[in-house]
């Protein structure tokens, strides 16, 4: 019995060692070994994250791995995208699996104070809302009592209808699903009065539905959603990195900074752009890469506003406003740090 | 006395006459399969009129009002199927999202993998060990090295995170009754050994695996797995639903098989010991020809059922045909009433066309065993 039990003790310790060794080195010399970065994506989320006619990754979400992947190794193609459900997304993460996650995912306290998470920052400022059948009559969230809704399970969005209905006082019946497509079907086929979800999906989720004339999208916005890319806990070099590759894009379009006019921006005189594409300064040096890591990401990514655009806005069929995530001197509360 | 009788003979025969109407050609065929009695032919009123109700409004949706050409603007306002759909996104349900330069290496192997399926199974071809033996352990190889690659050869690897589409169902269903059926008749034999700890350990495996859902197996395959090996071992995604898949495969083919063993008289056994067989030689040349030949109709329901069942992996993120399906009718592009269905309607006609082709196989199989020159 006794040897039995040390058996399984040096097993145990042998394991913890292995695995205590292999996070003991950084991220980011992971990565380079690898020669690939590893990130954590939706499994089709329009917009976000979803294989297009060829089978290439396309997304705001996608575009922020590649963002990183650029940043490491000067090349975009350089990521292994990983579809997880959100059952899997922290479990994926925290075993070393992928080494970032950018998939529609909500900063919260818990999130990060209890499943080891480090948010980096905010890729899409999202907020939950209601869709509703118009033949329903309903033209206000708050006239939804005793409605079913169709919901995503684990998600912040099914706290966030209870804590709404809860506060005004209402009743819901809630139709649960794992996964998005499960639920646009069931509220097609009637099976809940509305449907919730992140603004930005409701927008691309109607376009699925038979007749999207038929669905209007309730004023209410019941919650704040900040969604962004999040790394393991303990391996700050790394979260700089993660966080950074964001902020450049962020910081690029303040400056007017494009991937078009990115070579003739490497003369201009202006000292922000000039530390912003690795002119001035050893920027990069001090995360660990080389100083054109953002020039290589506006190149051969883009900025904020571009990969924006392309993704969710006015070049995609998604036609979504910038609304909270244009500049902060625009009118939004998009805000990145100054590159200095 | 011979002269009188030839008067009353006739020299030929007479022509045969057709029998009457009543009894023969279409007439009696209808009479016997649809109208035999008041029953027959209320269901074949009834039957009749479900196809009248049905059939034109699947014309009108599957032929008459489908889009077959044209880009994603076509289907906007298409009241029947949206075909040009499903033909502009062959490429991604095929292949997912192998690199298009690198697609004929897929290629390469389903079609060796299907020559091959083709040689194992007609009883006409020669050199059938052969096939055997290419099928069960050099193509698994080859594939592998194929598909996956090999620099050293030239060949560049191609990451499993991009494997998808049919190809991926395949792989999943072939390796799945591949190493189920071996796996299987292994544990049903090891379920009846006279050893306890064997008959034990085989009896544990099997009634943990049955009690559980296959979508448990997938999640502990897929999300515990990695929390109990080291960071650097790291299974592959594809390869812990395709190891989950055939234990789950194996767990049922064991009690398939064991029902064939028992159906066994067990003089059987005892004749072709005392006809001086090792044990091993008895079981494999009598006992097992024999059990597996009668649970063939089980065997191939198992088989049928584990393809099917191969659907649940999209459910852990891996983009198999239904799941690139998903993904497919996802995409924002498209956004017609009908790209869903439509869908639906081709993974639908692949599922069947795949089941269908294994029953059928078994059907054929069955009647030759049982009317065949070894029995």
């Amino acid at each position: 019995m006794t040897t039995r039990i040390s058996l399984a003790l040096v097993t145990l310790t042998a394991m913890a060692t292995l695995a205590g060794v292999a996070h003991a080195t950084s991220t980011l010399d992971t990565v380079k070994q690898r020669g690939m970065l590893q990130c954590g994506v939706e499994t089709s989320l329009p917009g976000f994250g979803i294989p297009d006619d060829k089978g290439n990754w396309t997304g705001l979400d996608v575009d922020t791995c590649r963002a990183v992947a650029t940043a490491v190794f000067g090349d975009p193609t350089k990521v292994k995208f990983v579809p997880l459900t959100p059952k899997d997304r922290f479990t994926a993460l925290q075993s070393g699996e992928i080494d970032m996650l950018s998939r529609d995912t909500t900063w919260t306290q818990s999130r990060q104070s209890a499943q080891g998470l480090l948010f980096t920052g905010v890729n899409y400022y999202d907020g939950q809302g209601f869709m509703v059948r118009k033949s329903l009559g309903v033209t206000s969230a708050l006239k939804l009592n005793g409605a079913s809704i169709c919901v995503q399970q684990g998600s912040t969005s099914e706290q966030n209808l209870a804590d709404y209905f809860q506060t005004h006082h209402m009743t819901f019946k809630p139709v649960n699903f794992d996964n998005a497509d499960a639920i646009i079907k069931a509220y097609d086929s009637g099976r809940c009065d509305a449907l919730t979800t992140d603004a930005s999906g409701l927008a691309s989720e109607r376009l699925k539905l038979g007749n999207p004339a038929d669905h209007i999208i309730l004023p209410e916005i019941i919650s704040k959603e900040p969604l962004g890319p999040s790394v393991r806990k303990g391996d700050d070099q790394w979260f700089d990195i993660v966080q950074w590759s964001l902020f450049a894009m962020i910081d690029a379009e303040e400056l007017g900074v494009t991937q078009a006019n990115v070579d003739t921006m490497m003369k201009s005189t202006n000292p922000a752009i000039k530390r912003l594409l690795g002119v001035e300064g050893d920027y990069g040096k001090t995360m660990g890469l080389t100083n054109d890591w953002a020039y290589n990401i506006i190149k051969k990514v883009g900025n904020y506003g571009e990969v924006f655009e392309r993704n969710v806005g006015s070049g995609s069929p998604l036609k979504l406003k910038r609304g909270l995530n244009q500049l902060w001197n625009k009118g939004g509360i998009l805000y990145a740090p100054p590159l200095d | 006395m011979n002269a009188d009788v030839s008067r009353f003979v006739a020299r030929d025969m007479a022509p045969a006459r057709s029998p009457p109407v009543a009894a023969a050609g279409l007439w009696r065929w209808l009479r016997h399969n649809l109208f035999q009695n008041a029953a027959s032919t209320f269901l074949t009123l009834t039957g009749l009129g479900f196809i009248a109700l049905l059939a034109p409004p699947l014309w009108r949706f599957l032929v008459s009002d489908a889009v077959w050409h044209g880009g994603p603007s076509a289907c906007v306002a298409a009241s029947g199927a949206c075909w040009t759909f499903i033909a502009q996104k062959l490429p991604f349900l095929t292949y997912g999202s192998y690199p298009e330069a690198q697609r004929w290496r897929v290629d390469v192997v389903v079609l060796a993998g299907f020559a091959l399926i083709v040689w194992l199974l007609s009883p006409r071809l020669a050199h059938r060990n052969l096939a055997a033996g290419l099928f069960f352990v050099a193509f698994p190889v080859a594939a592998l090295v194929l598909l996956h690659g090999a620099p050293a050869l030239g060949l560049a690897t191609i990451d499993t995170s991009l494997w998808g589409g049919i190809f991926v169902t395949l792989l999943l269903g072939l390796s799945g009754i591949v190493f189920s059926l071996p796996l299987g008749t292994a544990l049903a034999l090891a379920r009846r050994s006279k050893l306890p700890l064997i008959r034990f350990a085989a009896a544990l495996f099997i009634e943990t695996v049955r009690g559980v859902p296959f979508i448990t197996v997938l999640f502990l395959a897929n999300f515990m797995l990695p929390l109990f090996v080291p960071v650097t071992w790291e299974p592959d995604r594809l390869l812990r639903p395709m190891i989950g898949t055939a234990l789950f495969g194996a767990a049922y083919m064991a009690e398939v098989v064991r029902g064939g063993l028992q159906a066994l008289p067990r003089g059987q056994t005892e004749a072709a010991r005392a006809l001086g067989l090792s044990p091993w030689a008895s079981l494999r040349r009598v006992v097992l020809p024999q059990a597996l030949t009668i649970v063939i109709p089980g065997i191939v329901n198992s088989f049928i059922g584990l393809f099917k069942d191969t659907t649940l992996v999209s459910i852990v993120g891996i983009f198999d045909f239904l799941g690139a399906a998903e993904a497919a009718r996802a995409d924002p592009k498209w956004q017609g009433p009908s790209i869903a269905t439509t869908g639906y309607i081709f993974a639908a006609l692949f599922y069947f066309c795949c089941c269908y082709a294994m029953s059928r196989w078994s059907q054929g199989l069955e009647r030759r065993l049982r009317h065949g020159p070894e029995t």
